[in-house]
């Protein structure tokens, strides 16, 4: 007699093998069906839009970028644009790059903050403000088990182990070995600590199009999660940190203006809160100084000292011109052809010169600086000229600074029927 | 000629005809469907028509009214729903008359048609007198009007669903069905047809259940029936109380005593087929108690819909003598017949269950049992002793067990060697393989073998492996265990004697009495897990096995003329030689430096898996199939070469309906070539898209290949992108249409909502892929126009709040796909719906990782879009 339909002997085994071997094969396939999804998810997107869709939009094959990336000079001069919507993919790629063309490229990744000279709308409304700490801003990168720093001109700063995601050769459980990530910081001397003041990209998800109030909710939520912020190790060389970061209404003004901070200040940074990370100049992040929340109110000379005439750093073109670093450059003044064949300068030169005061003049709200003396060719170490703000800041700064009582003044004390701004204090 | 000879002639001895009857039925059917009904009811009610014809003609109807096959059964409903209501009639009459013919199998088959017709008009509110006038006048009907009647309301419950019946008629049904039970029926066969549609009418009860009297009389009446000096009815009531010990167990608690007492003395005097069913019913009463408590979790304060009312732990001081009382009723070759069930069968799997619904409290129980026993002279006694042990390892836990085990281990492994008998002996190894399985591996904190015993332990493991069929079938399973337990362990104290395990296997394998026992399948199976389980270490070994099995596959291709009966021998064997290929394959597949060994091999082990596809068996194609995604996940790119041989193969894999297991599996191989051959992949897709969407729209293929045919559409846009434009304006309104029955699907029960998720989870991998293909191309803007219903889908879902985690996983990733690929031409539609960003926190605060992380990265691409 068969046993019932329902029952079976426990002396039978309850699965034969081939019912698990399509199970087995079921699972492997959805995991792998999973895993080409997240590689698909990690590619960058480059959002279409049905206006201007060329083909310039689209993304690069990765192998062509890093071909480019390490390709001849005349190349590099279009590697911003040709780089942008794929650069997340190519940050460890970029990091295998050796010497000059690692620094060409790693010094273009930086977002730079404009120098404040006047004050834009809606500071209270669309503005983070924070205290920027005194220091070298660099750009981290953590792969391959290994963490490396990068000053703006692209040269090494530091090559350490770290708790960031795969940056040092222990086992890390949290995430697989090809992981990444990348860190806008500022190194701070005194106690050897990297202030992160943006991410960039966090476990091969990159935030380049994510707005900064993404951008600092992640960073704030992530970084201290990955063990980046405890004490130095055996693997984690150097402490990171994150700054305290404030809606710009009075109070988070006042608070990253004079409230003392563990580290030493130098002015302080505007963030829009709506704005992408955007390599190079941008409007959308402002730099800010005074003699009071910063020992380099000034520019110095190479000496250390602030020379009596405002110096400025341009970028002889082509043609002889003298331009700003800005996108698309200022032109300052020129230089005369005997002048250059002389000196044996080439396009793409970094020049020192020493302004007039009387010279300059302000223009429908635009700098002109007339008469430029020539001092020197300028220090080798640096990737770029001065942009147009941070001239006009200057110049500002020696005859009638914006000061801090004017950016408050901008700010409207919270009316009573608005609802109550509570300070997001990250990191604090 | 008449239809009487032609019913007759259907019958014949003589093949000719036969042949001609059966053609001329078909055609009387094909040609007149009313008359050919109408002649055959009429045949079937004619008392003066040989009983043979009457029998074939109701057999004729009934299948003419309903199918096994789900579309030709939908086709016969409406047939007979279309027919003139004055044919209809006609043939309702003819039946009921039957019913009162004197020859038994005249009114049987007329009962079975006349359920059926119920069956497919009772729904439709048709034929609302039926039941009414079959009660009628039931007490005055002569005993074998009463039987028919009786059986007849059997079938119909059996064949209509609860709802279709008022509780009125309900009642009227249970009245006559338990008043033909009670004792005071004079005929025993009114008894037992009232017994049995009991049976089938206690789905139909709930509300009498819940009523104390009729609850009472029904178990009383039911509880008599059990001492019925007739063994059908005794064995039809027992299968009352099986049936009542699921549908109603939280009404049980009163009748329980009682209830021990029946069984009780059933399992130790009745007839083996009656003391059979009180086992199943106490087997059946721990299947309810292992749910409930498994859905406590181990928390008691934990919902579950019904309360345990531990009626096994209440019953086990006497429940577990009694069921150990069966173990020494053994039948004297029970082990070389697969298909034996008997009282110390039963009453040993029964003795597992309690053991995995009391846990702990079994052991001691058990134990003097075991001890008085296991040493006896009789074999019965040392075999039931070994059974006992064997049967309680799962259920208690490992700090009961161990200390137990331990001291047991050396016995056994010294009576598989040394006992006389093979009973012994084949329990021994079996009770072996369930200490291994249960008792050993990883996840324990302490494991009864060692490096120092697993030496001897295998070495008793191999040489048992010799012994004869049954006896090394499960030694093989022991061993099955064994390598198991040692799952991704590096230094597996097995790695030493891996080239003598493989051997002796395949050894094994070589055996002339192979076919007995299932002891080859044993083998191959023992010899899967093996590799499975194996290490770096023995990789290389594992290399060398390859090139063996493959030429044993070499050598069943070349053996030709076979007789048919040899030939399934030989189709069986490629079976089993494919998926072991398979193992293999995916073993060295996984690693890089494996996977080059492997390489060298390809060619070769795809010719054979070609040639083994031209004997066209379904079984050996689905191993073959199997193997060939491992083929083609361990090659990658460089599976176009084959491709084109293969395609044929892929093609007859997808229209295999029939074998719908073949189909699905080859839905899976689908999905590895996308991923190998990522766009070269686009040459072979019109046809593959061309038989997918076919399949999809098939009412013939099982549903469950469904959910996965969807998965693989997105598997498909991914590889080739926005290749897969021209299939858009056809796959993406069946995918809507999908969506839309996947979340009005009501979800009456469990499995209906499994499956529910199953085809949501397909259709939103299908999405996915469609919108990661699509990403960076201008022709992305073509998804637009679907993006509302998308958003409404997982709208839906998300209100529903009946999804699985699997489910939730992939529909958040479907929104981060949406607004990754689409940005603000999703986000913007995506502010509008408030399901969607409620959905996103939930799924951010889940405890779920994987959840989790689909959340943070859709947020991140939502985050991305919105500030573009």
């Amino acid at each position: 007699m068969p046993p019932p339909e329902v029952r079976r002997s426990i002396k039978r085994s309850a699965v034969s093998d081939q019912q698990r071997r399509r199970e087995l094969a079921l699972l492997r396939q959805t995991q792998q069906r999973s895993d080409s999804q997240n590689r698909a998810r990690r590619l960058a997107s480059s959002v279409f839009t049905l206006s201007s869709s060329s083909s310039s939009d689209l993304i690069l094959p990765d192998k062509d970028i890093l071909t480019r990336a390490a390709d001849s000079e005349e190349h590099e001069a279009h590697l911003d644009e040709s780089v942008a919507p794929a650069r997340e993919l190519n940050v460890v790629q970029a990091s295998k790059l050796k010497g000059r063309e690692a620094r060409q490229w790693f010094a273009r990744q930086l977002m730079l903050p404009e120098w404040m000279i006047d004050i834009p709308p809606k500071l209270d409304r669309d503005w983070y403000v924070f205290a920027r700490p005194a220091g070298n801003r660099c750009f981290v990168v953590s792969s391959n088990g290994t963490t490396i720093s990068r000053l703006r001109n692209g040269s090494v700063l530091h090559h350490f182990p770290s708790s960031l995601p795969n940056g040092s050769r222990t086992r890390d459980s949290s995430g697989p070995a090809s992981s990444y990530c990348v860190l806008d910081c500022i190194f701070h001397e005194p106690d050897q600590t990297y202030y992160v003041i943006d991410m960039v990209c966090w476990r091969d998800y990159s935030l380049y199009d994510c707005t900064a109030e993404f951008r600092f909710f992640w960073l704030n939520s992530k970084l201290a999660e990955s063990g980046a912020c405890n004490s130095p190790s055996t693997y984690h060389r150097y402490r990171f940190s994150v700054v305290p970061i404030y809606d710009c209404n009075q109070a988070g003004l006042h608070a990253a203006y004079s409230t003392s901070m563990p580290y030493t200040k130098d002015g302080v940074l505007f963030f829009n809160k709506h704005a992408h990370y955007q390599t190079g100049n941008t409007p959308l992040a402002l730099v800010w100084k005074d003699n009071y929340c910063s020992q380099y109110f000034l520019d110095t000379d190479s000496q250390g000292l602030v020379p009596t005439q405002q110096q400025v750093v341009l970028e002889m073109q082509e043609d002889g011109k003298l331009t700003t670093s800005d996108d698309p450059p200022v032109v300052f003044g020129s230089l005369e052809v005997d002048f250059i064949q002389k000196s044996e300068f080439r396009a793409g030169n970094l020049l020192r010169f020493a302004i007039k005061d009387e010279s300059v003049r302000v223009v429908d709200g635009k700098l002109e600086l007339g008469d430029l003396q020539f001092i020197s060719k300028s220090n080798r170490a640096r990737a770029f000229a001065d942009s147009y703000s941070k001239v006009f800041f200057q110049y500002a700064a020696r005859h009638s600074p914006l000061k801090i009582e004017d950016i408050a003044a901008s700010i409207l004390p919270n009316l009573p029927d608005d609802s109550p701004i509570v300070d997001v204090e990250m990191g604090s | 000629m008449e239809v009487t000879q032609i019913l007759l002639n259907a019958q014949a001895v003589d093949a000719a005809v036969r042949k001609h009857a059966e053609e001329s039925l078909k055609q009387f059917e094909e040609q007149n469907l009313p008359v050919f009904l109408l002649s055959l009811s009429n045949e079937l009610a004619n008392h003066e028509k040989p009983v043979d014809s009457r029998k074939l003609a109701g057999l004729i109807l009934k299948n003419a009214l309903d199918s096994k096959e789900q579309l030709r059964k939908t086709e016969l409903v409406q047939r007979w729903l279309s027919l003139d209501v004055s044919v209809k009639s006609q043939v309702k009459s003819c039946l009921l008359q039957t019913l009162s013919s004197p020859v038994p199998d005249a009114r049987s088959t007329a009962s079975q048609v006349i359920a059926k017709i119920a069956g497919i008009e009772l729904p439709q509110k048709q034929w609302p007198e039926l039941i009414t006038s079959l009660l009628s006048n039931i007490h005055q009907l002569q005993p074998h009007v009463k039987q028919a009647t009786l059986e007849t309301l059997g079938y119909i419950c059996e064949e209509v669903s609860p709802q279709v019946v008022d509780q009125d008629q309900v009642n009227k049904i249970l009245t006559a069905v338990v008043q033909g039970m009670n004792a005071s029926e004079g005929s025993a066969d009114v008894r037992l047809a009232a017994t049995r549609a009991l049976y089938n009418a206690l789905g139909f009860s709930q509300t009498n259940f819940s009523n104390d009297m009729e609850r009472d009389y029904i178990m009383r009446v039911v509880c008599e029936a059990t001492l019925s000096p007739d063994v059908k009815i005794r064995q039809a009531a027992f299968e009352c109380l099986v049936a009542i010990s699921s549908t109603y167990y939280d009404k049980l608690a009163s009748y329980m005593q009682d209830i021990f007492n029946i069984t009780s003395k059933a399992v130790r005097e009745d007839e083996e087929p009656v003391g059979l069913q009180a086992i199943e019913f106490w087997s059946s009463i721990c299947d309810e108690e292992i749910d409930i408590l498994d859905e406590y979790g181990g928390d008691f304060t934990a919902d579950s819909d019904v309360p345990c009312y531990y009626f096994i732990k209440q019953a086990l001081p006497a429940l577990v003598p009694m069921l150990l009382e069966t173990l020494l009723k053994q039948e004297e070759d029970q082990d070389q017949d697969e298909g034996a069930w008997n009282l110390a069968m039963a009453g040993g799997t029964c003795l597992g269950l309690v053991a995995r619904t009391v846990g702990d409290d079994i052991v001691p129980l058990v134990m003097p049992f075991i001890q008085e026993n296991i040493t006896k002279p009789e074999w019965r006694q040392r075999e039931a002793a070994t059974y006992a042990f064997g049967s309680i390892l799962e259920g208690p836990s490992p700090d009961k067990l161990i200390p137990v085990v331990n001291v047991a281990l050396n016995f056994m492994l010294t009576a598989l060697m040394k006992d006389p008998n093979n009973h012994v002996k084949d329990t021994t190894a079996w009770t072996l393989g369930r200490i291994f399985e249960f008792l050993h591996g990883s996840t324990l904190e302490t494991s009864v073998i060692t490096n120092e015993n697993c030496q001897q332990i295998l070495t008793v493991l191999l040489q048992s492996m010799k012994d004869v069929p049954n006896v090394a079938e499960k030694a093989c399973g022991a061993l099955y265990f064994l390598a198991q337990g040692y799952e991704d362990s590096p230094g597996s104290p097995l790695s030493p004697y891996f080239q003598d395990i493989i051997q002796s296997l395949l050894n094994v394998t070589h055996r002339d009495d192979a076919g007995e026992s299932r002891l080859r399948t044993a083998a191959y199976e023992t010899l899967n897990e093996v590799v499975r389980t194996s290490t770096d270490e023995t990789a290389p070994v594992v290399t060398q096995l390859l090139p063996v099995i493959m030429l044993e596959l070499h050598q069943t291709l070349e053996t030709q003329k076979l007789s048919s009966d040899d030939r399934e021998k030989q189709n069986e064997l490629q079976g089993l030689l494919c998926g072991c290929l398979q193992v293999i394959i995916q073993k060295l597949g996984a690693s890089e430096t494996t996977k080059y060994a492997f390489m060298q091999y390809a060619d070769q082990i795809m010719e054979l898996f070609l040639r083994v596809f031209a004997c066209r068996n379904a079984t050996v194609h689905e191993e073959a199939m199997l193997a060939i995604g491992a083929v083609a996940y361990a090659v990658g790119g460089n599976f176009l070469k084959y491709m084109q041989g293969f395609y044929p193969y892929l093609e007859m894999g997808l229209q295999n309906f029939q074998e719908y297991q073949v189909c699905a599996i080859t839905v899976g191989v689908v999905g590895d070539l996308c991923r190998a051959l990522e766009e070269k992949i686009l040459p072979y897709c019109d046809g593959i898209m061309t038989q997918l969407l076919k399949n999809l729209s098939s009412s013939q293929l099982h549903r469950s290949v469904k959910p996965p045919i969807f998965s693989c559409l997105g598997d498909i846009a991914l590889a080739i992108g926005e290749n897969f434009e021209k299939y858009l304006i056809y796959s993406m309104p069946m995918l809507q249409s999908a969506a839309e029955l996947s979340s009005h699907a009501v979800a009456t029960d469990n499995e209906m909502l499994d499956y529910a998720n199953q085809l949501r989870n397909g259709i939103l991998e299908a999405y996915s892929g469609i919108l990661q293909g699509f990403k960076n191309c201008p022709k992305a803007q073509l998804l637009v126009p679907y993006v509302p219903h998308i958003l409404q889908f997982l709208d839906k879902l998300y209100n529903e709040k009946d999804m699985d985690d699997a489910v939730m996983k992939t529909a958040v990733g479907v929104l981060g796909d949406l607004a990754d690929t689409l940005g603000t031409h999703a986000s913007t539609l995506m502010n509008q719906s408030v399901a969607s960003i409620e959905f996103l926190e939930e799924c951010l605060s889940s405890d779920d990782p994987s959840i989790k992380e689909s959340a943070e990265w859709a947020k991140m691409a939502i985050s991305r879009a919105v500030s573009v």
